[in-house]
């Protein structure tokens, strides 16, 4: 008898090579020229400045979670290409509601470093004033959505919101990340199915990172791939190595100008790998091979794109060293701030409930104002 | 003045929101070309087209997972959840996001919506046709939950409703859909949520209902005023927030109160209503509040009647809180 696991293919790192899966940096740094995007140099610099900002900041977060500064921090690391490349393939009137892992994604669209780390002190200049554990951050001037921590509840809402953007008459794109643990939720069915239906201009993104927390992919699904789901839907499916920054970048910038058009929503399964825990709450350590992880650090999104640039005499050790510790000051500098910055007053935990202040919560904020104070704040 | 049932009013004011703002949109099962299964929706799908009265396909979730999309993009999204039994596949995306937009995102994006749902038994409907989860939204704090008793006040509240800037559930109860007429105004006007309406004034008990049940302890009301009781009757109109000052201010002049609702009794609404009732008018009490309620049980077919808290039970327990003596 064939288990489910055997009737999916077996996923490595070499599988997002495969023919069905669209890379272009090949292990050498040589670009494939059919899929090359094409892009100018300077950008694809910029790409690659993002997402070695990114990682330094997540290895920064997570030191400074683990000197108990801050309260948690969920990361990117190995994930940056599929998170960089989509986002900046996005337009500057196109949206992004995100999962929880795609900072990398807020800070590309022009979120100030000092407000994200603002976010992750839950301090008084937290866009969302304390009210949510770090890296649940809102981004509307940036055109990017609210983090809620509930598994695939931003998939439907993107779909009514771009169904609303277009009824606006605007040709404005809704991208929608998400994990591959998130394609077993209802929500990712009847998200899809709803934009099958409506015809809504969004771009699905699963980072196929492999892991849920604990459970692996091919527990996730008995499913070939993810991205053959959209078929059943109406809804385009495609695969990319997303540990392929400029990969990854020509198949969203091609998914939003389809939606742009009108030609409707697609999935992109993004195949990448969780390098990290899920977050710093996690220890992967308990429930997968170090081998693996090794495999997988072979295909390392920023070293193949460095490969590429080094390849071409744009960059090198000197540059990476500079920028690294140019970044490195710069987060410094907002944590300092942010550290120094008051929290949120008492009486703001009422605001924001309702558009007015109910007689209830009045009452109460009057209780707590005038009531004893809770010792050991963290 | 036209002459209305519940089902005309409710239909009457999403005309008039949709003639007035092109941002509203009515979105949910069976609404468009049929006008929804109580046929709410009736004419609006042919006045209004198919992209602001949307048949979606058949998932809760789903309705107002794409509602919250479209509200967060500045449009008035008024889904409809054909029955509240069947609210439930949408409740994370109701508890967890609809109800905490603007909080979760320090006020940067608002949810804005009326998720229309018809409740309440006494329609032949079985367990998964008739049940009142108020209590269950009621509990989740950025909700206001409205449940008009009668069609003028279903168009008022309705219509301050679609306007309003918080996500509100409009309960509809369904018993009442065809079953009273009364003079509806045309066009435009509002009445206010948070507000409810002493519907019988009296000085010996105050009975506090809202929904189908409110006409139970009206003809209970006048019951036991043949056998001398004086009721106070309060239609809450919108349950949450409460209007607590009307509450206080009648149990105050009455000392006693008899809380009526379908819902079954264990934390349903009734118990916060009488808790308010003991922290805000304890030392005014002359008898120990009741409650007349739904059993706890699963919501029953061929008994219900016997399931609901009608004029039956409602009359003794008048008599005996009106009468109590310590």
């Amino acid at each position: 008898m064939q288990t489910q696991a055997q009737v999916v293919p077996i996923r490595t790192p070499d599988a997002t090579f495969a023919d069905d899966v669209l890379s272009v940096i090949e292990r050498d740094g040589s670009l494939r020229s059919e899929t090359d995007p094409k892009l100018p140099q300077e950008t694809v610099l910029r790409f690659y400045r993002a997402m070695v900002r990114t990682r330094i900041i997540d290895g920064q977060l997570e030191r400074l979670q683990r000197q108990g500064r801050i309260g948690f921090h969920i990361g990117s690391l190995g994930e940056e290409a599929c998170i960089l490349g989509s986002a900046a393939a996005m337009r500057p009137n196109d949206w992004i509601f995100p999962c929880y892992r795609e900072f990398g994604a807020l800070l590309w669209r022009g979120f100030p470093l000092q407000t994200y780390v603002d976010n992750m002190y839950g301090n008084a200049d937290d866009v969302v004033k304390g009210r949510q554990m770090p890296d649940h951050y809102t981004g509307k001037p940036y055109r990017f959505g609210s983090v809620s921590s509930p598994i695939g509840t931003q998939i439907t809402q993107a779909v009514g919101f771009g169904w609303a953007a277009r009824r606006k008459g605007t040709d404005e794109v809704v991208s929608v990340y998400f994990g591959e643990g998130a394609t077993s939720s209802n929500e990712f069915h009847t998200g899809m199915n709803f934009a099958g239906v409506m015809n809504a201009p969004v771009v699905f993104l699963c980072r196929n990172n492999r892991w849920a927390i604990s459970v692996p992919s091919e527990k996730q699904t008995g499913s070939a791939t993810f991205a053959q789901k959209g078929v059943a839907y109406g809804v385009r499916g495609v695969r990319v190595d997303g540990n392929d920054v400029l990969a990854t970048y020509k198949v969203v910038r091609e998914a939003v100008e389809r939606a742009a058009r009108g030609e409707g929503p697609t999935l992109v399964e993004m195949l990448t790998y969780r390098l990290g825990g899920h977050s710093t709450s996690d220890d992967p350590r308990a429930y997968r091979a170090q081998d693996e992880v090794e495999q997988w650090r072979r295909t390392d999104p920023i070293l193949r794109l460095r490969t590429h640039l080094e390849a071409l005499g744009v960059w090198d050790e000197s540059k990476e060293e500079a920028y690294k510790q140019e970044v490195e000051a710069e987060l410094k500098a907002c944590v300092a701030a942010a550290e120094a910055k008051a929290k949120p007053s008492l009486e703001s935990m009422f605001d924001d409930v309702f558009a007015e202040l109910p007689w209830h919560l009045k009452e109460q904020r009057e209780q707590l104002l005038g009531g004893p104070r809770a010792k050991d704040h963290h | 003045m036209p002459e209305m049932n519940l089902v005309q009013a409710i239909n009457d004011a999403l005309r008039v929101e949709m003639r007035a703002d092109p941002d509203v949109v009515v979105l949910g099962e069976d609404v468009g070309k049929v006008g929804g299964v109580f046929r709410v929706t009736q004419g609006l799908y042919d006045e209004f087209g198919e992209d602001r009265v949307i048949d979606t396909p058949l998932a809760e979730g789903g309705i107002i997972g794409t509602a919250v999309g479209m509200a967060l993009y500045g449009m008035r999204p008024v889904p409809e959840i054909q029955f509240a039994d069947f609210i439930f596949p949408a409740y994370d995306q109701i508890v967890s996001e609809v109800a905490k937009y603007r909080y979760r995102s320090g006020g940067e994006y608002t949810c804005p919506m009326v998720i229309r749902t018809p409740v309440g038994g006494g329609i032949r409907g079985g367990h998964y046709h008739s049940q009142s989860p108020e209590s269950l939204f009621i509990h989740n704090a950025g909700l206001t939950v409205v449940c008009p008793s009668n069609p003028y006040d279903a168009k008022g509240l309705l219509i301050s409703a679609i306007r309003s800037d918080d996500p509100i559930l409009f309960f509809e109860p369904k018993r009442v859909y065809r079953a009273v007429k009364m003079d509806v105004p045309e066009g435009d006007y509002t009445l206010p949520l948070g507000k409810a309406k002493v519907v019988k004034e009296g000085n010996d008990v105050t009975v506090i209902a809202w929904g189908a049940m409110l006409f139970e302890a009206l003809a209970s009301a006048e019951e036991v005023a043949a056998e001398g009781v004086s009721a106070e009757v309060i239609d809450l109109r919108t349950l949450w927030p409460v209007d607590i000052d009307t509450i206080v201010e009648s149990v105050k002049k009455t000392g006693r109160v008899v809380i009526v609702h379908e819902a079954p009794k264990t934390c349903g609404f009734g118990g916060e209503l009488l808790s308010l009732v003991v922290e805000k008018a304890f030392l005014h009490l002359e008898a120990p509040p009741v409650r007349v309620t739904g059993w706890d049980t699963p919501f029953p077919y061929t008994l219900e009647m016997e399931y609901l808290p009608l004029q039956h039970r409602i009359t003794p327990a008048l008599l005996e809180t009106a009468r109590y003596v310590p």
